[in-house]
């Protein structure tokens, strides 16, 4: 039956199935039927958490589970080499297969939250960082040792950043417990108006007023009310929640806390991505520290009644969890589908209950502003955007890492003290962001012009930025949830289509296609996801039009696929290979 | 009826509606059509197909799962709209394996009569192919992957009409599939039976009672004899479907 | 007179010639339709290579390189080209084989199946290759009109050559949709 080990997690469907996953190297259908009973869910629910989380496989994986991020910012297709094939090719293994001694499994998968680090991967959900084609030598050595994890070299595990620009918050000397005691002397209501009046949106970059959505929360009618932290940070480019966990996390927790008292909740969640699982013992250390200094847990800060404690879940490998609904469906056991709103989580959220979910960088700001003022937030960004933002800058620039940054700040300024030479684009708010060549750098950061979740991708101009675009389309194709029709058909579409158009056997009809399906995707999808899939295409035909145009095929219709292609598996079965075998590709 | 009924304009119709009703429900309810495959009243919106996406300003929405507030201007057949209807159908149809002339749902398949309504002449995009599993193992029913859209009628059916979780959808993106509730994952072992309505709800061919095809001549079919557009059309569609099972 | 005849080719490719027989049940409308238009390369006329035509309608899907090369023939040689019926718009009935790979296929006809003699996959030179699926003709070329059905009825044609020769663009009538 279930051995419920040394985790001190609570016995959360995806931990249960992490834990058989670990075990077992697979989740086997007996292991589902043996948890629908346990948890008394149909099987078809079990089958169907299984199917969506790309951490939980159903064939046996090898003793190695390599997921290798394929994030461009990483580079780890550069220079004419990519270490991912050299990799499959060192270890004669098929990438996305387990090679068929069970040694090793070799995924791809997408950003990993490593981008300052160079190229990455996760080996049974640790970090290598800083992968180059000798490590990647000495990489398959290991495996093919069968060397322990933890004899492995350790500067492979680097995982910490480096922060190379501080403002407001990075230079607050926090300290530990002011936030909640601010909190409790001057009561919820004055707390409340205190982040209602600083101007403090959310981080994620939706950028929804904090202060709004608490009372939103707080006002709502509910048995309970839940704090949930959106650790789940997904998109391409972004690892300042990353840094923020492993640096700042009991900020983050009295955030989650002071938040918890405002609204009246008792119970919150931190949702931790799959991919930051190696972060776990950090944070449950942290949070056995917060509870032995009345942070949390009962009669917090002595003041009697307050009891508020989180829970962490941890996902599995689906990027669209990080959209609040989904998060919140992915916490109650299911697969992260995306929820109709209204009603929002504020009035039903975790089990139908008012819920603030929040990013970890607005709890972290949250506790800061408490203890510091409106005002002083105020002092910095501008009327719509006040505050500074913590930014993960990567790509091609010479100080990758952690920048905090006053809203209203240019590209180009960014771009000069990152050490970005030579720049034709960046990534802003990554792939769901904005794309911006050098004619919009003078453009500012902030929810008025250029928002973001503080993804800040630096390509140089020696990238190729049509690799960088399908790229983010395969992303988006491989993360849709398959909920509503213009997302789950339409981002296959764009893919097909832009690999035809890439190639070079695209036409001005191709291009056509293109946009239209991208118009449609973006304006009928079911959620934030479907809306912002397009946006890496369309944003390059606006401001790269010549990485299409240069492609271009001579003729004026070309055929969805290669003929003389399509021919070649009848010409094995046949062995012919006569001229009458053969068609022109059409292209 | 209220005097005070509140109302919202749709294609420069008023149209009354309840507080807590979705323009969708309010509209049928005012014998106005806005097209959708998903939906099915009684049952619980989802709107996952996004035909009856309707625009409220700049806005799009969807008209199943959208309360209707007092006073706004919604527009629905409009040139934009339909469209987008017609290239969403398209993508209904080349994602799986419609082949109609095969289909024992023909002429009675509303996504078929959606594609009639919305005047589709090609499938405009590449047709993907899928393989999917067909499962005939039911002795009544049968359960022809290759047709389903996706719409989770069924799924939705089985648990709020029928009190049965027969159906459930498993798979992320265009991996997603019609899965079964049971220990096989084959429909002889769920406890589905031909007279449930997740058994007869399926807009398309992916759920059909066996050994009832192409019983209903050329010319009396459905759609024959219906536009998709016609009001109540769901009762002649589960009327038809009820006869088919009683017929076996 | 005969110069201003618009010149029609047809074609079936991976199809049952039903378009064809549908073609035909314009009866004695044909007659009517023959005084404004005459045949090049058809089944109809047994005429086996196409000239410049006016209107090229293809029936049936792309099955093999020998469906390719026609096709793109009467791409080349057709001012308009119209995808007549199920088959040649979507692939139809024999598409229903790209359930099944190419070697599935084959090895089941030719190898696996009941009372096969001599079970060999035939390699002859003369033989068209088959594709590794059926593809709709849209894929291959560019396509200007479609006429869905099957097949489409002897209306739809009838309709479809009327607006043609008013030199009008042809629209199908929605109550003439039909797939089946």
């Amino acid at each position: 039956m279930q051995k419920h080990g040394d985790t001190p997690l609570k016995d959360h469907l995806l931990h249960t199935l992490h834990m058989i996953q670990q075990r077992e190297r697979c989740i086997t259908d007996e292991s589902i039927h043996r948890i629908a009973a346990q948890y008394s869910l149909p099987v078809s629910q079990v089958r169907a958490v299984v199917a969506f989380y790309a951490f939980f496989q159903t064939e046996p994986c090898g003793d190695y589970h390599l997921f290798f991020s394929n994030c461009p910012a990483c580079g780890y297709e550069q220079a004419g080499q990519n270490l991912l094939q050299m990799l499959a090719h060192k270890l004669n293994v098929q990438i996305g297969q387990t090679r068929p001694d069970g040694r090793i499994s070799l995924h791809e998968t997408s950003c990993i939250g490593m981008c300052d680090h160079g190229a990455s991967l996760l080996v049974n959900g640790q970090p290598l960082t800083g992968l180059e084609s000798a490590s990647i030598e000495r990489l398959a050595n290991q495996i093919e040792t069968a060397a322990p994890l933890h004899n492995w070299p350790q500067d492979w595990m680097h995982t910490d950043s480096a922060v190379h620009k501080t403002n407001l918050l990075l230079e607050d000397s926090f300290v530990p417990g002011a936030g909640l005691r601010t909190t409790l002397a001057r009561g919820t209501d004055a707390a409340l108006e205190i982040i209602t009046h600083s101007g403090l949106r959310g981080r994620g970059g939706a950028g929804f007023a904090t202060g709004r959505k608490w009372r939103l929360c707080k006002a709502a009618a509910g048995d309970a009310r839940y704090v949930v932290c959106n650790a789940d940070e997904g998109e391409p480019g972004t690892f300042k929640d990353r840094w923020l966990l492993q640096q700042q996390a009991e900020r983050v927790l009295e955030g989650m806390a002071i938040c918890a008292f405002i609204i009246g909740a008792r119970q919150g969640f931190l949702y931790l991505r799959g991919e930051y699982r190696y972060l776990l013992p950090h944070l449950q250390t942290t949070l056995a520290q917060q509870r032995r200094q009345g942070l949390l847990g009962k009669n917090i800060g002595g003041e009697p009644g307050f009891e508020f404690d989180v829970d962490i879940v941890i996902g599995a490998g689906a990027y669209i969890c990080g959209e609040e609904s989904a998060l919140i469906e992915s916490l109650e056991g299911k697969p992260g589908i995306p929820r109709n709103r209204p009603p929002f989580p504020v009035t039903q959220g975790y089990l139908g209950q008012p819920t603030v979910v929040n990013n970890v960088e607005t709890f972290w700001a949250a506790a800061s502003i408490i203890v510091n003022g409106a005002d002083w937030f105020k002092s910095v960004g501008t009327p719509e955007s006040s505050g500074s933002k913590l930014l993960s800058i990567s790509g091609d620039c010479t100080a990758p890492g952690i920048y905090e940054y006053p809203f209203g700040i240019t590209v180009h300024q960014i771009l000069r003290e990152c050490g970005a030479m030579n720049t034709q684009a960046v990534q802003i708010g990554g792939p769901a962001g904005t794309l911006i060549g050098r004619a919009d750098f003078q453009r500012k950061i902030g929810f008025e012009d250029l928002s973001t979740g503080g993804s800040f991708m630096v390509f140089g101009e020696t990238r190729d930025m049509m690799t960088v675009v399908q790229n983010f389309t395969k992303f988006f194709a491989h993360e849709s949830c398959g909920f509503c029709t213009p997302c789950r058909v339409g981002t296959t579409l764009l893919k097909h289509n832009l690999e035809k158009i890439a190639t070079g056997h695209g036409t001005h009809l191709d291009i056509q296609t293109l946009r239209e399906t991208s118009n449609l995707v973006q304006r009928y999808a079911h959620c934030g996801l479907g809306h912002t899939a397009a946006n890496p295409i369309l944003n390059s035909l606006q401001s790269f039009p010549e990485i299409f145009g240069q492609r271009l095929a001579a003729r004026s219709f070309t055929p969805n696929f290669d003929l003389d292609a399509a021919l070649s598996e009848a010409r094995r079965l046949t062995r012919r290979d006569d001229s009458k075998a053969h068609l022109d590709s059409g292209y | 009826m209220p005097t005070d009924q509140q109302s919202f304009t749709l294609d420069n119709c008023k149209i009354p509606f309840s507080p807590g009703q979705t323009i969708m429900d309010a509209a049928l309810a005012a014998k106005t059509y806005i097209p959708h495959l998903c939906h099915f009243p009684g049952i619980s919106p989802q709107g996952n197909c996004k035909l009856c996406t309707v625009k409220i300003g700049t806005r799009q929405v969807a008209a199943c799962t959208t309360l209707a507030e007092p006073d706004i201007v919604v527009e629905s057949e409009i040139q934009e709209l339909t469209d987008a209807r017609r290239a969403l159908t398209q993508m209904l149809f080349i994602e799986g394996n419609h082949i109609c002339p095969s289909c024992e749902k023909t002429g009675n398949c509303s996504l078929q009569a959606m594609a009639y309504h919305l005047g589709m002449e090609d499938n405009h995009f590449p047709q993907f192919f899928p393989q999917r599993e067909v499962d005939a193992s039911h002795p009544q029913i049968w359960l022809d992957r290759d047709r389903c859209i996706l719409c989770s009628l069924c799924v939705r059916a089985s648990q709020e009409a029928d009190g049965k979780h027969v159906f459930a959808i498993a798979g992320r993106g265009l991996d997603a599939q019609l899965i079964v509730n049971s220990s096989s994952g084959k429909l002889a072992e769920s406890d589905l039976a031909p007279e449930d309505l997740a058994a007869r709800i399926c807009p398309v061919g992916a759920i059909l009672i066996k050994e009832v095809g192409y019983q209903t001549p050329i010319g009396q079919r459905i759609f024959d004899q219906h536009k998709i557009d016609e009001i109540g059309l769901e009762q002649v569609i589960l009327a038809h479907n009820t006869t088919a099972t009683r017929d076996e | 007179m005969n110069n201003s005849k618009l010149k029609l080719a047809t074609t079936s490719l991976a199809g049952c010639f039903g378009c064809h027989m549908s073609f035909l049940d314009m009866d004695e409308r044909l007659e009517a339709l023959l005084e404004h238009a005459s045949f090049d390369r058809s089944p109809l006329t047994d005429i086996k290579t196409i000239g410049n035509c006016d209107i090229g309608l293809i029936e049936g899907g792309v099955c093999n390189a020998e469906n390719a090369e026609v096709l793109r023939q009467f791409r080349a040689n057709c001012r308009i080209l119209v995808a007549v019926g199920a088959c040649a718009i979507n692939g139809g009935v024999p598409a229903m084989r790209n359930q099944y790979s190419l070697q599935e296929c084959l090895e089941e006809v030719y190898l696996h199946g009941t009372g096969i003699v001599n079970p060999r996959i035939p390699d002859d030179i003369e033989l068209p290759l088959l594709l590794d699926k059926v593809y709709p003709v849209g894929e291959i070329v560019k396509i200007d009109y479609y006429l869905p059905g099957c097949p489409p009825s002897a209306d739809t044609f009838l309709h479809f050559f009327e607006a043609l020769l008013q030199g009008k663009t042809p629209e199908l009538p929605r109550e003439t949709l039909h797939y089946d």
